[in-house]
């Protein structure tokens, strides 16, 4: 347990120089961007000089860049996160409202890609060369090549247009009275489309790195022992082969997750799914600063986690990974 | 229903059709208006501010305008153009310093308050005069709103103002909120901007960010027998293509506002159930003009300006950018405004020989490699014709010589580069035309409007004779002679082309053919929706 101590002192410590630099990074490039939240919301409305100054006036947006960053930074030091400008509503309402459907979404399509690309890899790495190996290797390339919204697009046409098993978007079925189980299953079957056009995507990943993996296992002495011990080739593949050929897997796992986090902005637009990736677009067409700088700062808290996650799974997983190398 | 379904062929008959149907009266249909159901149609973006006394926008009527009503609403068949909601006459005094509603009696608030003289009088004074994105303008000289008794209320200027163009406005600009919930605290931060409470036929239901909103049936209505619908659901669709979609798979009945694409209406159009509507939008037309810098020296010349007039094919914009749902434009007033148009103006016809006569007489030959100089074009993002007009522009230009550079922005870089920076050289713009020159394209053209003002003349033009006719035509009060000035205002700019108008379009509906009393007046998605109904 001393071990994961260590690891979690350190790895705090550092986050808080990396969440530092996303925030005040991102709040630079916010403001280099040409056009500010009122030039985006007269779009719509139109409006006279006066009408003009008094929405910059009432937005803060009247006061310079250093003092609208410290005035942000010192808030930031008391745990808030500001007010977002286009909902009028405190930034961390509107990020905890999106935040669940998010992490569902993220967590189920991880699982679907990390379980179903595992497998797929055992499965395909038994027995390499063989046509099965092959037909999976290209499959699952296929997949990988294939833009986001465009499967997510297809899906749609498919299933829920065509063949109407599944519904076309949103995540649960619009001012519906259900509660408890109901509403689960309502999430659940929501949920379906955008899950798979997010976890095919980096299915393919997943079982090609289980696939190299194995095979550069089967060549290890153990392997060799395992077999002269006249064990099944089942218990090899499982027991020896896959379990050593699992540990990059779980390193990617932690790297993956924040790229899953910028496929969901497609993703969720395309299947009307009320998340944080849809949110940080609305917010940066918008110019929205404390609605975005909240979104990547709730993204890299996020990702942090989940590295932490990883690490101290790794620490377990591999008992030679001491706390002093996987704190790098 | 074939009186509403219209062929793209029909379409292409351009301006004779759009004329036509601001007379055509309401069509009946077969069916029987029913009662009871919900009606689910898709939005694409979530105004924040639903009060519409303060956010006079197309975003924001879209779904207050079912919960708060407005003096009057626009029809195809009413006197001036107009039927009486809340007011049931207005009487403009000869010298232009008063104008009298007598307002609807027995109408009740959402909370059960009765609706008086008094809520009229507040919502002009506290929100439209001081505090509305257009009222700041048309109500500036507002000086006061007596109220004699609960149901008249009578408006005083300080200075002359034209009855009509008052008149003109009342659709957009004259909604009506309850003084009762807003003379508490800041007007602005009022939570019944959010959670509006109106006199309209539907209720503020629940808003639910990123999802939908829900407006339930007002039981109370003045109408009678209205409304017709139970719930009304705004189902937040942000992919262009999700409302197609979700039209095929019967999740939605109605997508108005041209949320369908323009390219996918013919497709669509043959499925069965579903049709196509270019009706009801006749009093929302937006106008495709290229906006030009006159800071630039060779825009600064008339024949320059007239060569780039001449080099765009306006009839090619209307059957390829905008597959036919669209006219020709003639000048800064649309074809089928039925006050002001007038056809007798001077015209460029597509001319790419002429075109680069012109730009040759005006000085600019072309070089060694054929360009004559380099421009930078900035197409407006906000609709995927106006980015397609800027790559059309681009060619156009080309083969007269003009190099043009394409600048792509977001929404908010475009605004600021093109009204506040100046950062241009020619813009492609899409202005609201509101019914009334004095409240729309004047402010195109017209000089001294200060920096950073969006959709008004940022070019740099300053024409003095335009200037006086402008400022002649808003203080005449004479109807006909008013309509005459703005005529004239219409030959000046066509002449001298502070800005280059080349289409004229609209919205698109598509919906399933069981929903009824469609497009019935022509501001249609914006008006209450009091008669709209679902057939068995």
């Amino acid at each position: 347990m001393t071990r994961a101590l260590i690891l979690l002192r350190r790895r705090l410590v550092g986050s808080i120089f990396v969440l530092l630099i996303v925030v005040v990074g991102t709040f630079l490039l916010l403001e280099a961007a040409p056009g500010d939240a009122v030039d985006a919301y007269i779009v719509s409305t139109g409006g006279d000089a006066g009408m003009i100054e008094l929405l910059r006036h009432r937005w803060g947006l009247d006061q310079s860049e250093l003092t609208r960053l410290a005035n942000y930074l010192w808030a930031l030091l008391h745990l808030d996160l500001g007010q977002s400008v286009t909902f009028s509503r405190p930034t961390r309402d509107v990020i905890l409202e999106r935040l669940p459907n998010t992490l569902l979404l993220m967590v189920s399509a991880t699982a679907l890609s990390f379980g179903l690309g595992s497998a797929l890899g055992i499965y395909a790495g038994a027995r390499p060369g063989s046509f099965r190996d092959r037909f999976l290797s290209i499959g699952s390339l296929a997949l990988y090549a294939v833009p986001g919204f465009w499967l997510g697009l297809m899906l749609i046409i498919v299933f829920a247009v065509d063949l109407r098993w599944l519904p076309i978007g949103g995540i649960e079925t619009l001012a519906s009275d259900k509660t408890g189980l109901d509403r689960a299953a309502d999430i659940a079957i929501h949920l379906i489309l955008p899950v798979a056009a997010l976890g095919f995507i980096y299915l393919a990943l997943y079982l090609r790195m289980m696939r190299a993996g194995m095979a550069e296992v089967w060549r290890q002495d153990f392997v060799l022992a395992a077999r002269a011990r006249g064990l099944s080739r089942r218990r090899i593949v499982l027991a020896h082969v896959a379990r050593n050929a699992l540990l990059p897997l779980v390193t990617m796992l932690g790297l993956q997750s924040a790229q899953m986090l910028g496929g969901s902005v497609v993703i969720e637009s395309v299947f009307s799914v009320p998340g944080l990736g849809r949110l940080a677009q609305e917010a940066v067409a918008s110019r929205d600063t404390p609605l975005l700088l909240g979104i990547i700062l709730t993204s890299a808290v996020l990702v942090v986690v989940i590295n932490l996650l990883v690490d101290i799974a790794y620490a377990f997983l591999d008992p030679r990974v001491g706390a002093g190398e996987a704190g790098a | 229903m074939s009186g509403f379904t219209i062929s793209r062929r029909k379409m292409l008959a351009g301006s004779a059709m759009l004329l036509a149907s601001t007379a055509m009266p309401a069509l009946g249909w077969a069916q029987t208006p029913k009662k009871g159901g919900r009606l689910v149609l898709a939005a694409d973006s979530e105004p924040r501010n639903l009060n519409p006394a303060i956010v006079a926008s197309n975003g924001v009527f879209f779904i207050s305008s079912k919960i708060v009503e407005t003096l009057a609403e626009a029809s195809f068949d009413g006197k001036d153009g107009l039927a009486p909601r809340l007011a049931l006459s207005w009487e403009g005094v000869d010298d232009g310093l008063s104008v009298t509603f007598k307002l609807r009696d027995g109408v009740k608030w959402h909370d059960g308050k009765p609706f008086t003289s008094a809520d009229v009088a507040f919502s002009a004074l506290q929100i439209w005069k001081p505090l509305q994105n257009l009222g700041r303008t048309l109500f500036k000289d507002l000086a006061s709103v007596e109220t004699p008794d609960d149901l008249t209320a009578v408006f005083k200027f300080a200075k002359p103002t034209p009855f009509q163009l008052i008149r003109n406005a009342l659709p957009a600009l004259s909604s009506v909120v309850p003084k009762h919930i807003y003379e508490v605290g800041k007007i602005e931060d009022n939570p019944a901007n959010n959670v509006p409470i109106g006199t309209g036929p539907f209720k503020f239901g629940e808003y639910k960010a990123g999802q939908y909103y829900k407006l339930t049936k007002n039981t109370d209505y003045w109408g009678k027998d209205e409304p017709y619908l139970d719930e009304i659901i705004y189902q937040v669709l942000p992919d262009r293509t999700s409302a197609a979609s979700a039209l095929e798979a019967e999740e939605i009945q109605l997508a108005a506002f041209s949320a369908v694409p323009l390219a996918d209406l013919d497709r669509i159009s043959k499925v069965p159930g579903l049709k196509v509507i270019t009706k009801g939008y006749e009093g929302l037309t937006y106008q495709l003009v290229v906006e030009i810098n006159h800071r630039r020296k060779e825009l600064a010349d008339v024949k320059v300006r007239q060569a780039i007039a001449h080099a765009i094919d306006k009839d090619f914009v209307v059957k390829t950018v905008f597959l036919g749902y669209a006219a020709t434009a003639t000048g800064p007033v649309p074809k089928n405004d039925p006050q002001f148009y007038t056809a007798d103006v001077p015209t460029y016809a597509f001319d790419v020989a002429k075109a680069n006569a012109l730009l040759d007489e005006a000085g600019y030959k072309k070089g060694p490699d054929g360009k004559r100089f380099t421009l930078k074009l900035l197409p407006a993002p906000y609709f995927n014709e106006t980015k397609q007009f800027g790559d059309y522009l681009r060619q156009a230009l080309a083969a007269i010589g003009i190099d043009a550079e394409l600048v792509n922005n977001d929404s908010a870089a475009h605004i600021k580069a093109v009204y506040t920076d100046h950062a241009f050289d020619l813009a492609v713009g899409p202005p609201v035309f509101r019914g009334d020159p004095a409240i729309s394209t004047t402010i195109l053209v017209q000089s001294g409007i200060p920096d950073g003002v969006p959709f008004s003349n940022q070019g740099g033009y300053k024409n003095d004779a335009l200037d006086a006719l402008i400022a002649k035509a808003s203080e005449t009060l004479d109807t006909s002679t008013r309509t005459d000035l703005y005529k004239e205002f219409q030959k000046e700019v066509a002449a001298d082309l502070p800005l280059i108008n080349v289409a004229e379009w609209s919205f698109i509906s598509v919906a399933r053919d069981t929903v009824g009393n469609i497009a019935n007046n022509p501001r249609w998605a914006v008006s209450n929706w009091a008669d709209t109904y679902l057939a068995g």
